[in-house]
């Protein structure tokens, strides 16, 4: 069963066709890599799905309901949540408030003008921040987060409204190979112990063939591949977008 | 009006759109390139009129007017290119608020240097030697200097328009005005670049100024209202846009020309004066435009010009010893009325002096609440101030409502306005909502000034007095003091309030807030209402207080006031406003009201607190307390 369907989403920027007809489904509990040179509409890809911008034409299909074009907020409601590319959380909050804000959104408590919100869902934003390991950073100013902290931070305040999909824009980039491996490694967790399903772009060959269910390759806005890592590794057209990009599959590992 | 009086309006129009084109494009040339929106271009134009003004009666005749044009646009220049050096460079990366106040302080502080130099006299030019008589057109005389003014626009858009597409330096100011960072990748000396458009756009405002002195009297008061027009012009025009400009000028000479040729209107059951509608139409329009166009007719949508302020802290509950401090003041003030009654010190003054206090807390509390955890720089709050003045004292006036309703309707008003002009204002961000947020203020001001049927005009409304017991000073003294308490703690509640944390997030990153379900805009636009509602409170004390009320209580000076009291106490501090305002009145009631020169002083309290305090007093003592070891 498909949580999202993709149906020939297209868009581009002046003469830039940036997504040509993309159709692809993420089934309940996968974990769905994107992968594709810069530039190929990953991240194009990602700001349709979440809202941020209207495909020029094609459906995105959310339990069978067309979500193209809505608000980013609404679309949060229906249980997709995302992280970005360029990480960051609200500057001016402690950790733990980065997450209770979520908490209380997704609790439809924003507008509330009286009792103070330290105190509301401080449990379960402890619960989350436990879950991807920031619980002794709760009371730091988020700020002063390094990098990689940020990114957990986000996933947990991702995480606050009980997502069925998450997508996640280059969520190691930035990182080392080490810290890399434990936050999709993390993600890969909660995938399975949740049963949310996670889209992902990712630009290490290594993590997206050692932990992807499967993947879906893009090449200048054109969906070119979707298949399973063994698939993806033997495809010739994948291999030509990939020459000389210094990117080789020899050495992953399935 | 018939045929031929339209056409010749047209013409009116035209020269005087001239004149707008003139100020305009030079701030829209600075602020193309440099980012900087010049609060200080209506002083450099006011300068061009009192020097052409010098020359011309100094040495007299043609050379005295024509060759003193050229040379005040020359000195202009150079001024600006001072001012360009000497202050600006330090402020290029400061957050948009500072640079704005930067160059306010600029304004207090030329128009005072002009006082000195030129007196408060109006002054008035000679005629322009060649253009002394007038034409013949469509039945009616038309000066012929203001042909050769409806010449001189197109002329100068021309010579512009030529510098910047075939010169070196017409490619560097497109480049930089289309992309910042080129200018650094092509290796050219920025400094020299800023500088030079600085003094460009100076000598042009300092040649509108100078071809101004033969038909209006050199005059104090003409550096906000050139700044005014110029702003309209430029934000309606598209910032950086220099046929922008001439266009929007035409567009909003002509609209004033017509309101004035319209005249009296008789629709039957309403009769209309639109010739009064002149003030409100060009504010009318640019609010029209930054709704339709946000970039205005010609402009491009900016890149978003991050501001590298200080990252702010995350806010706590007040300390102990916070709380202790705060009830041993509010005690103090609590015995002011006895005190002010003690035979030695004591003064019946004092009392006034803090109900005067008390009042510019709540309104620069209320202001700070959307400036800093909202991140709205609003260069209009004096709106809601005023409408909750007008608001009781109009009540009071011709409703003859009771005190107590008054004080509980002015806000009220304050926020409908806030409503409705904030539902527009959220929309943007930035420089572009300052300069919304305070043409709706201008709209206001225009509207209480012109409307003199109903709001007295520019006498106001007087005889507003509060009844017993509340006339006695001490009693109403206590009243504002409850007040104001109340207001304060509103405001910080809220602010710890979910709601204070959705504000917060949306200011933070307005894209992340949408990512978690957040309606930014319409928490914003909630925020910007309460804040209008509180401020209401601050005008409605002030109308009784003061038991009178003029448009002055709605002027530009009043919003700048109020980001100057956010800014001097601390805009990243929840008792920076308290503080700040604290500090703001007090000078405001002893010093300035000592000196004919308050306005210079002010300038200079402006520029220390830029240039060398920008976090403000309480962000300064938070900041020695934690160096010291402290917790805040
Ligand atoms: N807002 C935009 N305006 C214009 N062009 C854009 C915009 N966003 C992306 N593009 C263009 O669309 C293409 C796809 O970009 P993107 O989706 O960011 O790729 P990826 O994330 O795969 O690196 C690129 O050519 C990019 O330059
Ligand atoms: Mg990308």
């Amino acid at each position: 069963m498909s949580v999202l369907e993709l149906r020939g989403l297209t868009k581009s920027f002046g003469g830039v066709h940036a997504v040509r007809d993309v159709s692809f489904e993420i089934g309940a509990g996968e974990f769905l890599a994107m992968i594709g040179p810069n530039g190929a509409g990953k991240s194009t890809c990602f700001n349709m799905i979440n809202g941020q911008l209207a495909p020029d034409s094609g459906d995105i299909l959310c339990d069978g309901k067309n979500i193209a074009g809505l608000a980013p907020r609404d679309i949060w409601r229906l249980g997709v949540g995302r992280t970005f590319q360029v990480a960051a959380t609200f500057g001016s909050m402690t950790v733990i408030e980065n997450v209770q804000t979520a908490l209380i959104s997704h609790a439809r408590e924003s507008y509330r003008l009286w009792r103070p919100a330290a105190s509301r869902h401080r449990t379960r934003a402890l619960e989350l921040l436990r879950q991807v390991n920031m619980q002794d950073a709760a009371d730091r100013p988020s700020r002063e987060l390094a990098y990689g902290d940020v990114k957990r931070v986000e996933l947990a305040i991702a995480l606050a409204n009980d997502p069925k999909l998450l997508l996640m824009d280059e969520p190691t980039a930035g990182m080392g190979a080490s810290e890399r491996h434990g936050l999709i490694e993390l993600v890969k967790r909660l995938v399975v112990e949740r049963g949310i399903s996670v889209l992902f772009t990712e630009h290490s060959m290594d993590v997206v063939f050692a932990f992807a269910d499967r993947i879906v390759v893009l090449a200048r806005g054109r969906l070119i591949a979707d298949g399973d890592a063994a698939s993806i590794r033997d495809n010739v057209q994948v291999r030509e977008v990939y020459f000389g990009t210094g990117k080789t599959f020899a050495g992953a590992s399935a | 009006m018939t045929l031929n009086a339209f056409l010749f309006q047209i013409l009116n129009g035209l020269s005087a759109a001239s004149g707008l084109f003139l100020i305009a494009a030079g701030l829209s040339l600075i602020f193309g390139v440099t980012r900087i929106v010049n609060l200080a271009h209506g002083s450099l134009y006011m300068l061009g009129t009192y020097i052409a003004y010098t020359f011309a009666t100094k040495i007299g005749g043609v050379t005295g007017f024509w060759g003193g044009i050229v040379a005040t646009a020359l000195i202009v220049g150079v001024i600006g290119a001072l001012i360009e050096i000497v202050l600006l460079r330090r402020i290029y990366r400061a957050p948009e608020l500072f640079q704005l106040l930067a160059t306010f302080a600029l304004v207090l502080v030329i128009n005072d240097a002009a006082l000195w130099l030129w007196g408060p006299a109006d002054l008035l030019g000679p005629r322009a030697p060649g253009f002394r008589g007038a034409i013949e057109i469509l039945g009616r005389r038309l000066p012929s200097y203001d042909l050769f003014l409806i010449v001189i626009g197109p002329l100068v858009l021309l010579a512009l328009h030529l510098t910047l597409s075939r010169t070196r330096f017409g490619r560097l100011i497109r480049a930089a005005t289309q992309d910042r960072e080129m200018v650094g990748a092509l290796g050219v000396n920025q400094a020299v670049l800023f500088t030079s458009v600085f003094a460009l756009g100076a000598a042009l405002a300092g040649l509108g100024g100078a071809l101004q002195i033969a038909r209006e009297p050199a005059n104090l008061a003409t550096d906000l209202i050139a700044l005014g027009d110029a702003f309209v012009v430029v934000v309606v025009g598209g910032m950086g846009s220099i046929p922008g400009a001439y266009l929007a000028a035409v567009i909003i000479a002509e609209v004033k020309a017509l309101c004035v040729g319209i005249g009296v209107v008789d629709f039957g059951f309403v009769t209309i004066n639109f010739s009064k509608f002149t003030l409100v139409a060009e504010f009318l329009v640019m609010a029209i435009v930054l709704i339709a166009r946000p970039y205005g007719l010609l402009g491009k949508a900016q890149g978003a010009v991050r501001s590298i302020a200080e990252p702010e802290e995350p806010i706590r509950p007040a300390t102990p010893l916070l709380k202790a401090l705060g009830a041993v003041v509010l005690v103090l003030l609590v015995c002011l009325p006895l005190l002010a009654q003690s035979t030695y010190f004591g003064s019946p003054y004092l009392l006034v002096l803090g109900i005067d206090v008390l009042i510019a807390i709540i309104f620069a509390a209320s202001l700070h609440f959307i400036m800093g955890p909202g991140g709205m720089h609003s260069f209009g709050h004096a709106a809601y101030f005023g409408l909750g003045a007008y608001g009781a004292a109009l009540l009071v006036k011709w409703l003859a409502l009771p005190f107590g309703a008054a004080l509980v309707a002015a806000p009220l008003l304050a926020l409908a306005g806030a409503l409705l002009f904030g539902w527009f204002a959220v929309r943007l961000s930035g420089v572009y909502l300052a300069m919304l947020t305070l043409a709706f203020a201008q709209i206001v001001w225009a509207a209480v000034f012109q409307w003199e049927g109903f709001t007295g005009g520019s006498n106001g409304v007087i005889g507003v007095w509060p009844p017993p017991p509340f006339d006695k000073s001490w009693v109403y003294f206590l009243l504002t003091l409850v007040l104001a308490v109340a207001a304060v703690l509103l405001l910080r509640r809220v602010l710890f309030a979910p709601f204070g944390y959705a504000m917060r997030a949306g200011r933070d990153s307005a894209l992340r807030a949408e990512a978690i379900g957040i309606d930014v805009k319409r928490v914003h636009w909630l925020g910007f209402a309460i804040a209008g509602l509180i401020c209401g409170v601050a005008g409605g004390l002030f109308a009784f207080a003061k038991g009178s009320i003029s448009p002055e209580t709605i002027h530009i000076n009043r919003s700048i006031d109020g980001l100057v009291m956010v800014l001097l106490g601390g805009v990243q501090t929840l008792t920076g406003p308290i503080v700040g305002a604290s500090v703001f009145a007090v000078l405001q009631d002893t010093v300035m009201r000592q000196t004919e020169y308050w306005r210079a002083l002010m300038g200079a309290i402006i520029l220390v607190l830029v240039l060398a305090f920008p976090q403000g007093i309480v962000g300064a003592f938070a900041a020695l307390w934690r160096k010291a070891g402290g917790r805040t």
